[in-house]
């Protein structure tokens, strides 16, 4: 480690070495460089089929590192300020699923807010811990769920002694932050420990005047999605941990659900991304941010939409807001932020990131132009000029507190019935049902389905969400519990 | 020595001309720009290595793409023109005494710059009272613009690099709202006949026939394009490009052009059957 400085990309590096050496493989992968399927190497390049290749002594093996992947690791926790750093190549996802599957063992309760990725409610299913939901403070006009309020972390705190850890989103997909720091120090006061889902947040760890990070905010474990506004490949992830968690139990619990044959692809992206971020991440995000800025002021000065920024901040469930983050309101021109999301791109060729009911959000990184940017306000504008009507009639109301009857295991596991959706209402669904993205169930498996949430379902599916989750493709129908 | 330009018109297709000497290149936030000179064609113009315009066969171009919007509008007034830092169509323009105003949005300063200094053919009219100059983004312009042009000029680079967002829905749909209720709007618009250029024809034709109540296609021949047969687009509120067109009217103003007359203006618009089923596959 002595001559490694955040300038080096062990892994990357090592793969171009290996590259000289022209070694003849008699191992896997049985494409063999490329040459055993050419359509596929035309299609993504020599170069990438030649460093597609298997764990071996010179590239190390991310089960049990102990040379170049080790290396990386530790160059990646130092530029994270972390006290241990591991590569994952399964998506955050299972980064969040490990860290839950490291704090909460069968039965042990956990305080997370209900609007989280369905990837910690699948870690619920998987370990059979008992979730405690703080329900988070919603902003009715926007119709967005926030962050968590301390208050309301106390409480649970307080009802719940003996839970084992609390998970917080932060930022959430629009870019809310709750109050890290004073969350983790009321958690530590407890015993428990501190996991943040920091999906989209890697960029707090590299620009300026952005809000706390997990790892400075004294958080124990952090989900972190390169691939997001990191700049790595999609799949490839970090999870952060704190100096308080064992480094080696962790690997086993990651090896647990983690392939053995993990990408060199994935992994060099990984490296390299750590690399530009930790030498030129202030002047990138200082562009992304600039470019979000001003996007938001043309929106807003189009009229009729809101895209939104840190005047929402009300010191606790929303304490800080991600300026890198343009999201916007779409109900005043009378359209649903999800019809909004397919004209973009079925009229204008735009694709953003996502629509729910009331609100889009477009991804703005230092990969964008300020050529595209241009073309996505224009293409606001036009959607106003020409689809826009009155803002009556639109379904506000996106979060719905929901009734927990059962642990999501036992619900995922239990005897089932398929019910017509109508049919549904007072039943205990057995699965997910969500809107994808974001990702964030409106039914998880154990919860009471209410006429509410019927509704909202409908809903959704009428003004063209891509619903997700259950059974039937079509979510005609619900699985509920037998009893 | 033998010093050659050469474009790629396609991966199998090369157009060279034999360059006498360099005028000039330099790299501006947006391209790569160069002036060359040349016995054959004289000082031509090229943006990241891809033909603007010689000084052999601009007024083809130039002409072709403002006569025919200006002949057909009755009374026109305030002309917006986007692109054209070369000041080819700024030239056309000002020899219409009815004009009112030329607002000219160029992205690239630099390229007005160089054509000032290397190409006073066409750059020769950028002093006139009536033609102002913004350099910005024509999409972020137009944008803010409503109900206040008569005639619309688009002379765009090609659907890729920084003219890119010129030849897109939300910006033809913007042209429609700046445009005054019997406006028109003319852009270059690519060439039919290699394959990738047909494809970007047929998509921006796509596009405006989904903004523009009228939106017909015109042709030219411009040597050194890509083929060098090249189409430009004819949209329009109200005016229909030849039943609406005097060409008497437009012969009486005494434009001396060297392309474009009233008999041409017609038959530019009757297109070869390949063309027109291009077109249709999109309408």
């Amino acid at each position: 480690m002595a001559d490694l400085s955040q300038t080096s990309a062990p892994i990357y590096e090592a793969l171009r070495r290996f590259r000289r050496m022209r070694v003849v493989p008699f191992d896997v992968p049985g494409h063999k460089r490329g040459r055993g399927n050419m359509e596929l190497t035309e299609f993504l390049g020599e170069d990438c089929m030649n460093v597609d290749v298997n764990s071996m002594k010179p590239l190390d093996n991310l089960c049990h590192p102990v040379s170049v992947i080790k290396d990386a690791e530790e160059l990646a926790a130092e530029a994270f300020g972390a006290a241990n750093a591991f590569f994952m190549v399964g998506g955050t996802t299972s980064a969040v699923q490990s860290m839950i599957m490291y704090a909460c063992k069968e039965g042990d309760k956990i305080i997370m807010p209900r609007n989280v990725h369905r990837s910690a409610i699948n870690a619920l299913i998987i370990t059979g811990a008992v979730p405690v939901y703080v329900n988070p403070d919603v902003n009715r006009k926007l119709g967005i769920a926030l962050g968590m309020s301390v208050a309301q972390v106390e409480q649970a705190i307080l009802d719940n002694p003996d839970a084992k850890a609390i998970m917080v989103n932060n930022p959430t997909y629009y870019g809310i932050c709750s109050d890290l720091k004073r969350i983790t120090e009321l958690a530590h006061a407890h015993g428990m420990l501190v996991l943040v889902d920091e999906a989209h947040g890697t960029h707090f760890y590299f620009g300026d005047n952005f809000p706390v990070t997990a790892m400075a905010a004294g958080a124990d474990c952090a989900s972190v999605s390169m691939h997001k506004s990191g700049g790595s490949l999609t799949q490839s992830s970090f999870l952060l941990l704190g100096k308080a968690i064992n480094a080696d139990y962790m690997r086993q619990v990651i090896n647990l659900t983690q392939t053995t044959s993990a990408s060199y692809l994935l992994l060099s992206s990984l490296d390299i991304s750590r690399k530009r971020l930790a030498l030129g991440g202030r002047e990138i995000f200082a562009q992304t941010v600039e470019m979000a800025e001003y996007a938001r002021s043309e929106i807003n000065e189009i009229g009729g939409y809101y895209a939104y920024s840190k005047e929402l901040v009300n010191g606790d469930s929303i304490y800080d807001f991600d300026v890198s983050k343009l999201s916007i309101y779409t109900l005043p021109i009378g359209l649903a932020g999800i019809e909004v999301y397919d004209l973009l791109r079925d009229e204008y060729d735009i694709q953003i990131e996502f629509g729910d009911i009331g609100n889009v959000l477009a991804y703005i990184s230092v990969g964008d132009r300020k050529r595209d940017i241009e073309r996505l306000i224009s293409a606001l504008a036009e959607i106003k000029r020409r689809f826009g009507k009155s803002g009556a009639d639109m379904l506000t109301q996106e979060y719905i507190s929901p009734v927990i009857a059962e642990t999501p295991r036992k619900a995922f596991y239990a005897e089932k019935r398929s019910l017509p959706l109508d049919e549904a209402a007072g039943e205990v669904c057995s699965e997910f049902v969500m809107c994808y993205p974001p990702g964030i169930p409106i039914l998880a498996p154990g919860e009471l389905i209410t006429a509410e949430i019927i509704e909202y379902i409908k809903y959704a599916k009428e003004k063209g969400c891509q619903m997700t989750g259950t059974e039937d493709i079509n979510i005609e129908r619900l699985n509920v519990l037998d009893f | 020595m033998e010093l050659w330009f050469t474009e790629r018109h396609t991966p199998n297709v090369k157009f060279s001309i034999k360059v006498d000497h360099q005028l000039y290149s330099g790299n501006s936030e947006f391209q790569r720009i160069d002036v060359f000179d040349s016995k054959e064609f004289g000082r031509f113009l090229t943006l990241d290595g891809y033909m603007m315009l010689t000084e052999k066969d601009e007024f083809i171009y130039h002409e072709m793409i403002t006569h025919v919007p200006m002949a057909v509008h009755p009374n026109p007034k305030n002309i917006l023109v986007i692109g054209a830092g070369d000041g080819g169509v700024v030239r056309e323009l000002t020899r219409y005494p009815s004009v009112e105003s030329i607002d000219l949005v160029e992205i690239d300063e630099l390229v007005v710059e160089v054509c000032r200094k290397f190409l006073p053919t066409t750059a020769c009219r950028f002093d006139d009272p009536r033609v102002h100059v913004y350099y910005e983004d024509g999409v972020k312009f137009i944008r803010r613009c409503e109900d206040q042009y008569d005639v619309i000029i688009v002379d765009s680079t090609d659907p890729f690099g920084p003219g890119e967002g010129l030849f897109t829905k939300e910006f033809y749909g913007s042209c429609f709202k700046a445009l005054r209720d019997d406006g028109i709007m003319v852009n270059q618009h690519e060439s039919p006949f290699y394959d990738e250029d047909a494809a970007a024809m047929q998509r921006s034709h796509k596009r405006i026939v989904e903004s523009f109540p009228i939106s017909k296609v015109y042709q030219a021949h411009i040597p050194t394009y890509p083929s060098g047969h090249w189409l430009f687009g004819f949209a329009s509120k109200k005016y229909h490009p030849t039943n609406d067109y005097n060409g008497t009217k437009w012969s009486m103003l005494g434009i001396k052009t060297r392309y474009y007359n009233p008999r041409l203006h017609t038959g530019a618009f009757a297109l070869p059957c390949y063309v027109e089923e291009l077109l249709r596959d999109v309408e």
